[in-house]
């Protein structure tokens, strides 16, 4: 395969776990805790590049997992002792990134990871580091991680869809029913952190922000059926790699700030365009409904 | 052994220390509007201002970097409330969008500008994690000055600031302009935000204005005395994370200012007057001993009769 086409292949891969992930975040309103958690996920990968010193794919996952579950529980440990919902997040993650950048800043036991590298990843080198699969041969690491967390998403969204749909739309119900609603919270948090760690390494923390909540919240504006919605925000996600890696190619600039941007785009394009919700559709339905 | 500061470092030294102060008082009146996090998706937005700002001036031109971000952040308010309003998109979600896609824009407007010549790298680099050591004199003033205008603006009409946080609707019936405060209000907030991004950064800008708030609300109920807190754990936060910064070579501010913060944060939580672990501990702790095998003390009737 061609080196653009591995770049395209891992931002796809990165846009479809991200809507899966994203939709379900969108809708419980945690957009935020998915801002919290693309930047706390650093702090998890410098304590796992500490503890194991190797920044290898399943390190960082397990660091990642960590530092994801960590913030949740510390932002709902926070919430109980009366703090405000948004505040303690906001002192959770900042703090934790705070402490992440300055390990990494005072470079304590040589911590390699170069904080630009988080923020916007280096797309263009994923074709670079490679590992041998049987059967496929060489294919790039992060897009083998990507491939194998979408899988793993995939799998979890698919399996516990009813749980997820009740939890995300009914708590109340859904707890009087059995269904474990914490357990279910604490879930979609560690995947959300898998996701992004894993999105991290191609694409850097504002994208994973960008493709986690934007083409999510575009899905939310045609359709009202949660499996359209998924499959829209994959969509949404999958088509911004597009536009952004080429427009990025032109103007000689950073892929996956230009990929987050076309999410953007996309969801401008949504707000003001679609059959149900647009702005410009409603607009002019008033118009012809005064005129009629 | 504390190293000896230059003037300039005496200089950052101040600047932090009043940005801090005003960080913390607006901060305060987020934390009470419920809007925390929109600073930090106001933070993200500015970035594209700051790099439109540079790549105008053609050097590096604090007041239009500074004009730049301001305008960027004010176009990424405007845009979360418009698409809070006008669609079924909720706010959360709208800051989301606003902070990810403008600082993608701010990132690639960056990157761009990083490859021309003459683009500073180190200079607007500095605005994603702060570097308060490349201020100068005259950036100390600009800051002092607009922090100054932050207070006056608080005590001023700290009355009608009083009630249109915690009663916007008999506010309004007093005929409070409510518009008009809801206009200065995020006014002051991408001013202060505008100032800070050069001390901590984009990213960590959010820090400065929920944690010393939140810390001050372990200690008081009372608003003035929440101010007056918020401001002195943000000062205190901004100088001491600078102090600690120039002990390394290069080391950012930004994240060092924030751990202050957090430090003073859980010295709150542990220790405030209101609502600390240890005081609900020790009054836990005395509810059990005057009444033992009792969940709670006796009743007023019973202690009437």
């Amino acid at each position: 395969m061609s080196y653009g086409a591995w770049i395209l292949l891992t931002a796809m891969l990165v846009g479809l776990s991200c809507g899966l992930v994203g939709t379900l975040l969108i809708l419980r309103r945690m957009a935020m805790m998915a801002d919290a958690i693309s930047h706390t996920v650093l702090i998890g990968i410098v304590v796992a590049y500490l503890v194991t010193r190797q920044l290898s794919g399943p390190h960082m996952l397990i660091g990642a997992m960590a530092a994801g579950l960590a913030t949740a529980v510390l932002v709902e440990w926070f919430h109980d002792r009366g703090v405000r919902q948004e505040a303690s997040i906001g002192v959770v993650f900042t703090t934790l990134f705070a402490i992440g950048v300055a390990l990494i800043a005072t470079k304590v036991g040589n911590v390699h990871l170069d904080v630009q590298h988080a923020l916007m990843g280096e797309i263009v080198f994923i074709p670079w580091e490679r590992i041998e699969l049987p059967g496929i041969g060489s294919v790039p690491e992060a897009t083998f991680l990507l491939a194998v967390v979408f899988a793993a998403v995939l799998a979890l969204v698919l399996l516990f869809y009813k749980e997820w749909k009740i939890t995300t739309f009914d708590p109340s119900l859904a707890a009087s029913l059995g269904i474990p609603v914490s357990l279910m919270h604490y879930l979609l948090m560690t995947m959300t952190s898998v996701t992004a760690v894993a999105a991290f390494d191609a694409v850097g923390a504002i994208l994973a922000i960008a493709m986690l909540v934007t083409p999510a919240a575009a899905a939310y504006l045609w359709t009202d059926r949660l499996s359209v919605m998924m499959a829209l925000a994959c969509a949404f996600g999958a088509l911004a790699a597009f536009p952004g890696y080429y427009v990025a190619q032109w103007l000689d600039t950073s892929v996956s700030a230009t990929m987050a941007f076309c999410t953007g785009v996309i969801f401008l394009v949504s707000i003001l365009f679609s059959p149900r919700h647009g702005i410009i559709v409603k607009r002019w339905r008033n118009r012809q409904r005064q005129a009629a | 052994m504390i190293p000896a500061l230059t003037p300039n470092a005496q200089w950052v030294l101040l600047s932090t220390l009043i940005l801090g102060a005003a960080s913390g008082i607006v901060g305060c009146l987020a934390y009470w509007k419920r809007h925390s996090l929109m600073s930090d998706a106001l933070s993200h937005a500015a970035l594209p201002g700051v790099v439109v700002g540079f790549a105008l001036a053609g050097t590096k031109n604090l007041p239009i970097m500074l004009a730049g971000a301001a305008a960027s952040a004010l176009l990424g308010a405007w845009l979360v409330m418009k698409i809070r309003d006008h669609s079924r998109v909720k706010e959360d979600t709208a800051m989301g969008i606003v902070l990810s896609v403008f600082f993608g824009l701010g990132m690639m407007l960056l990157t761009i500008v990083n490859r021309l010549p003459g683009g500073n790298q180190a200079g607007l680099d500095s605005f994603i994690f702060g570097q308060a050591a490349s201020m100068v004199r005259k950036d100390v003033y600009l800051m002092a000055g607009l922090a100054l205008l932050v207070v006056i603006v608080t005590a001023v009409s700290f009355k009608e600031w009083k009630l249109w946080l915690f009663d916007p609707l008999f506010a309004r019936g007093l005929g409070l302009p409510g518009r008009l405060m809801d206009a200065v209000y995020l006014t002051v907030l991408v001013l202060v935000i505008v100032i800070g991004i050069q001390a901590v950064g984009v990213i960590l800008m959010a820090a400065l204005f929920i944690i010393p708030a939140v810390s001050a609300h372990y200690w008081t109920q009372t608003f003035s005395r929440m101010l007056v807190l918020s401001a002195l754990f943000g000062g205190g936060a901004g100088a001491a994370g600078t102090l600690v910064s120039t002990m390394g070579e290069g080391w950012p501010t930004g994240p060092f200012i924030v751990i202050a913060a957090s430090v003073l944060f859980l010295i709150s939580l542990g220790f405030g007057w209101r609502k600390g672990l240890v005081v609900l501990f020790l009054q836990r702790h005395f509810r059990k001993q005057s009444t033992p095998g009792e969940t709670s003390g006796p009743t007023l009737k019973e202690r009437i009769s």
